[in-house]
């Protein structure tokens, strides 16, 4: 199986590479219409802006595949901006549609603390998490972003708080998607991204 | 749940060795950059920043090739910096695998590359460096390692370095840098107290001691350290087990 990265030019796509090849995972960069929709496995990465991220995907005219492949079932993991995509809407720029893939709207979090939520947290995961299975539940995962999805019931396989309650990871059919970076959470991390790996084979 | 406080190591280099002197005079060897970086991903470290002092524009290219060597070994975050001073400069950094930038005397010359890297990364890969001097009763900025001022007032500076679009302040206290006497508590407290972004406290550690007071009584979300780690006076891991048992949320490896 290969992991084909969604090569945007918004996301820091060679640390996702690297921590792949970390747990001897085969992945390839992919950066055409017809690239994504030749892929069995995709995988969004995505930091910085929202609207870099939505604006990268429309210039290349990577929506329409994209949305296509995960509509068709081929399993999807979107991390940190890539999970943010995944909604309709997001108030970093709220004239901007999402991907649109699961309902709901991006927003910020609150200024009672200190933002960008930056650093090691961890996360409450359901007992059924598919991505978290064998993770110890004490486990502390790297996280740098200052919008967040609220908690949405039945897809988020675990929720964090930092001034508010966030979907730290989603999980609905073939659709995956974390909050955090697994490629920057150390051993965490890997496991997670290791559990992707076997989802998708 | 509670954000876990950060332990950073700091890799001074001359470009591809990792050294250590005072004030740019008598530098010593002190190890290779990949090497200690593996260590301390390893040993249980939550970042890794690494800095080129020299910062000589014919020596980039061996930086830019240590920050591939050294994001190759690790699983955790990595910032770099000494010497950006364009866009270009950044995004050659990060295209060499580092998810953060720093900026020290180029943000106090240009205030605007703040924004500029901020627009291009977000504001969390863009880390505001501030070395600071206690002077006549208030905290003055210092560029080029802590010698020259620049007469603008710390708290106001890093303000503004936010407002700017900075997501983070790394703090250095020139007055304890390399003294081994402790972080300025006081100094840390003011800034963090007044930023709305975490602020990583710098210069001065050496005991374990220094740690709990900069993160209980300096209200540091992150403390850095360089020899303390490379020369094994004190390890990462025993490091953070006294910060637990001190009470202080830290992460320990799997």
């Amino acid at each position: 199986m290969i992991i084909t990265l969604i090569d945007h030019g918004a996301g820091n796509v060679a640390s996702v590479e690297r921590a792949l090849a970390r747990i001897g995972a085969q992945s390839v960069r992919a950066s055409t219409p017809s690239g994504i929709a030749n892929a069995t496995t995709l995988l969004l990465p995505g930091v910085g802006h929202f609207s870099a991220l939505i604006r990268a995907l429309d210039e290349q005219a990577l929506r329409q595949p994209l949305l296509e492949a995960i509509a068709r079932g081929v399993p999807f993991l979107g991390i940190c901006l890539g999970l943010q995509a995944l909604y309709e809407s997001s108030d970093e720029a709220p004239a901007l549609r999402g991907l649109a893939v699961l309902p709901g709207r991006v927003s910020a979090l609150p200024p009672t603390v200190k933002l960008p939520h930056m650093g090691w947290n961890r996360v409450n995961a359901a007992a059924n998490s598919r991505l978290l299975r064998g993770i110890p539940t004490d486990s502390y995962f790297y996280f740098a972003h200052s919008f967040a999805v609220s908690d949405t019931g039945r897809t988020t396989a675990a929720n964090c708080e930092h001034g508010a309650t966030f979907a730290a990871v989603i999980e609905q059919g073939n659709i995956f998607a974390t909050q955090f970076h697994p490629e920057k959470s150390g051993d965490a991390g890997a496991l997670l991204l290791r559990n992707f790996v076997s989802l998708a084979a | 749940m509670t954000l876990a406080r950060r332990i950073i190591p700091c890799l001074d280099t001359d470009g591809a060795r990792v050294v250590k002197g005072v004030n740019f005079v008598g530098l010593r060897d002190a190890g290779d950059p990949a090497e200690l970086a593996a260590r301390y991903n390893a040993e249980g470290a939550d970042e890794l920043i690494v800095l080129d002092i020299a910062a000589s524009r014919d020596r980039r290219p061996t930086f830019l090739d240590t920050i591939r060597r050294v994001a190759a070994e690790l699983a955790i975050p990595l910032t770099a910096g000494g010497g950006i001073r364009t866009l270009e400069d950044a995004r050659a950094v990060v295209r060499a695998g580092a998810d953060k930038i720093t900026v020290n005397t180029a943000a106090v010359e240009q205030p605007e590359l703040i924004s500029q890297l901020s627009e291009e990364f977000g504001a969390q890969a863009v880390v505001l460096a501030i070395d600071a001097k206690c002077e006549a009763g208030h905290w003055d900025v210092r560029i080029r390692g802590g010698r020259d001022s620049v007469h603008l007032e710390a708290i106001g500076w890093a303000l503004q370095g936010v407002e700017l679009g900075a997501g983070e302040i790394l703090l250095t206290s020139v007055d304890r840098d390399g003294t081994q006497s402790g972080f300025d508590v006081p100094l840390t407290a003011a800034i963090s107290h007044s930023v709305s972004v975490p602020v990583i406290a710098s210069g001065g550690a050496k005991l374990p001691e220094h740690f709990v007071q900069v993160f209980r009584d300096g209200a540091a979300d992150a403390a850095l350290a360089a020899s303390i780690f490379h020369h094994n006076t004190q390890s990462i891991r025993s490091l953070k087990q006294f910060l637990s048992q001190s009470g202080i949320p830290v992460r320990f490896p799997c």
